[in-house]
């Protein structure tokens, strides 16, 4: 379903990656995993072409994300994101963040839209907290409506960014278990994240990033049982320990 | 102090020297309103451009601010009204000359207006600017568009960030309005000098006009922390997600 | 459009055009000089606990923040003659001269400005700063003239040298009384020579060129302070 192919990609003359090649098929779920700075988050925001990239090509089902044609809009609205830092829009109620893109893309009309809404609140256990602004909920539950957000879209795939690592340690969990849910229904996902318990329960493949490069890019038994690379080795005993 | 002067007759117009205060506020509040209108509307535009991701866009905006707010407001107030005739076409400059109506009038609303704008443009652009970076992407990942992401992610943020410093805008074109006396408008400050230089009272027609100005200025303030009251969102501290 | 663009008329009067920037320049850095060091003794008054000092202070600076500048030229060009007369007793006493009378009316109007910036920068010195002054014994006087008036001063400067570029823009309103700085020896000539277009075009070139200048060489330090923080 994504597909990239020798991607590289330039600030200046400083290289962030260095011909990125892998895939994310339909059903799967990616983790990417590396140290900090590795490039993983650059990586996966050149899904949805929220960071350009100067070589390669990364096509989602097929249409090149690159390609000065493409309808950059459309193509990102079958695709969801969730961020790092959450990013809901403060002003509007968090049912209003949620039926945003649904009525002003998709053209849905406004009580489809917020009926849409409400059911998948009530999947992340928040149709409670639906008329309430983003800042008055905690950071996990923040995430869980992102998540909601993305979701009302329909989207093909899913992208993480780094879910869960703005969040309080007791808030981790109640986002993964949302996430796991997904994989279990099928969802094709691909998430940058360093929670490596959740990439060996819920990962079929884990590719392993640093410095710009993939360095790893192996099926999850594999990455987790015999890792080849010794930085890959180098960084799993380091996350461990912790 | 002796305020019956201000029931004399006036030296010219029929009334009395009341009548001149209250044309003075008239007028004074007539320059202000409508300058604003222009400063804002314009000063929105330059802003957006401003924080444009296209050079063409940028580029003329930046100019344009550069130039108005490095430029005095008494000497634009002279370009309006004795330049801009004389370097315009002939056609437009001698119905500029000979048929506009109210021309002092005019001038100083266009020249605070345009110059105003200059100031709004900054004010505008940091406000969008202070908006995390995520904002942006978390809009355009759902598939809105760039102008989409302004309307409904940026701009209603934005312009709750900079009601404070907007504040200070329009109470500066509300003081900067007497700068219209240069070329004889007759706002308070200009009818206050009138005044004194008719009857002498020059120490009671100047307090007059400082506590006139003074009851606008607490007004305007009091009004605008009621609208940053009223726009807030709850839970928002800044910085937002974080 | 520029036919008969008389450049001549500008060079002529060059030498009485540099008499009035220099009336601009020096009403200019010696309001800035005195409305910073007013307007430090208004913040710190503002900052006081003792009621009898911060309420008129912010008196003070609200009601001059409230009114335009050339009604406070022009109140100042009334009271200071009265005043001169109360103060050495004397009917007649003239007053103190335009440029003097020029100084005092912008020194006072900018302190009003500069207070509210200083304030902010004061209030910007981290508490525990001051708790540290005390802590090490020094007293009110040694802790805001050792400790927190430097720090503050340093986040200050490119602020207050902002504020002092819109200061420099602001002295062109002496037009109001008939002084003859920068802007009033151009409108002189202009209305002399009946050579408006030329002098306040060539009038706005210079007053951009200073004050872009100025700006730029702001937002150059104030990039360096970001890096150096």
């Amino acid at each position: 379903m994504i597909e990239m192919k020798n991607v590289s990609k330039w600030y200046g003359t400083f290289q962030v990656l260095k011909n990125c090649t892998t895939r994310v098929d339909k059903g799967e779920v990616v983790v990417v995993c590396g140290p900090s700075g590795s490039g993983k988050s650059t990586l996966i925001k050149t899904v949805n072409a929220l960071e350009p990239f100067q070589q390669g090509e990364i096509t989602v089902e097929g249409i090149s994300v690159g390609a000065p044609a493409t309808d950059l809009p459309k193509l990102r609205s079958r695709i969801g994101m969730v961020f790092q830092n959450f990013e809901l829009f403060p002003h509007m109620k968090v049912v209003d963040n949620i039926n945003l893109a649904q009525i002003k893309v998709l053209n849905r009309p406004a009580d489809a839209a917020r009926e849409k809404s409400m059911a998948l609140l009530k999947r992340v256990g928040l149709d409670a907290h639906a008329d309430k602004h983003p800042g008055q909920l905690s950071g996990g539950q923040q995430q869980r409506v992102a998540i909601a957000r993305a979701l009302a879209m329909d989207p093909i795939a899913m992208l993480f960014d780094e879910p869960t690592s703005a969040l309080d340690p007791e808030m981790i969990n109640e986002v993964l278990d949302v996430m796991t849910e997904l994989a279990k229904e099928g969802m094709t996902m691909m998430v940058v994240t360093h929670e490596m318990g959740f990439a060996s329960r819920v990962a079929h493949r884990v590719v392993f990033m640093d410095a710009g490069e993939i360095v790893e890019d192996a099926k999850k038994e594999d990455f987790f049982g015999k890792p080849r690379s010794e930085r890959a080795q180098h960084f799993l005993s380091k996350i461990l320990h912790h | 102090m002796d305020f019956s002067f201000l029931s004399l007759p006036a030296f010219s117009g029929g009334g009395i020297y009341l009548d001149w205060v209250i044309s003075g506020i008239k007028w004074t509040l007539l320059v202000s309103s409508l300058a604003w209108i222009i400063a804002f509307t314009v000063g929105s535009v330059l802003g957006v451009l401003r924080t444009a991701p296209v050079a063409w866009l940028r580029v003329p905006a930046t100019i344009y601010v550069e130039i108005f707010r490095n430029v005095p407001v008494l000497v634009q107030m002279f370009i309006w009204y004795f330049v801009a005739p004389e370097i315009v076409p002939q056609v437009a400059g001698d119905w500029l000359k000979t048929k506009m109506p109210m021309p002092e009038f005019w001038n100083a609303v266009l020249c605070l207006g345009f110059y105003t704008a200059s100031r709004v443009a900054e004010q505008v652009r940091s406000g969008i600017q202070s908006m995390p970076k995520g904002q942006t992407n978390a809009g355009l990942a759902m598939g809105l568009t760039l102008p989409q992401t302004y309307r409904y992610v940026l701009l209603p943020m934005a312009y709750r960030i900079v009601i404070p410093p907007m504040t200070t805008e329009f109470l500066s074109i509300f003081k900067n309005s007497s700068i219209a006396l240069t070329i004889g408008v007759l706002e308070l400050t200009a009818q206050a000098r009138q005044i004194s230089e008719y009857t002498f009272r020059t120490f009671e027609i100047f307090t007059i006009a400082t506590i006139v100005y003074a009851l606008i200025t607490l007004t305007i303030t009091f009004s605008m922390r009621w609208l940053e009251n009223k726009t807030r969102v709850p839970g928002y501290i800044g910085g937002a997600g974080k | 459009m520029f036919t008969g663009f008389d450049f001549e008329v500008i060079q002529k009067s060059l030498p009485y055009l540099w008499q009035g920037m220099q009336f601009s320049l020096g009403l200019t850095l010696l309001a800035m000089l005195g409305g910073i060091f007013l307007g430090t003794l208004l913040a710190l008054m503002r900052l006081s606990s003792y009621k009898i000092l911060s309420y008129p202070s912010g008196a003070y600076v609200n009601l001059v923040r409230s009114i335009p500048l050339i009604l406070v030229i022009f109140w100042f060009y009334f009271l200071i003659p009265l005043a001169m007369k109360k103060l050495t007793g004397n009917p007649y006493a003239s007053g103190i001269g335009p440029f003097y009378s020029a100084l005092i009316a912008f020194t006072m109007f900018e302190a009003a400005y500069y207070c509210e910036i200083i304030r902010a920068g004061i209030q910007s010195v981290p508490r525990g700063q001051v708790s540290a002054a005390y802590a090490l014994g020094l007293n009110y006087r040694q802790a805001t003239l050792q400790i927190i008036l430097p720090q503050a001063f340093r986040n200050m400067i490119p602020i207050l040298l902002t504020t002092s570029i819109i200061l420099f823009q602001d002295t062109s309103l002496v037009y109001v009384v008939g002084l003859t700085d920068f802007m009033g020896a151009a409108g002189k000539i202009a209305r002399r020579d009946g050579r408006l277009v030329e002098m306040y075009l060539f009038a706005a070139i210079v007053y951009l060129i200073i004050c872009y200048s100025g700006s730029y060489f702001v937002r150059r330090l104030q990039a360096r302070y970001n890096v150096g923080h």
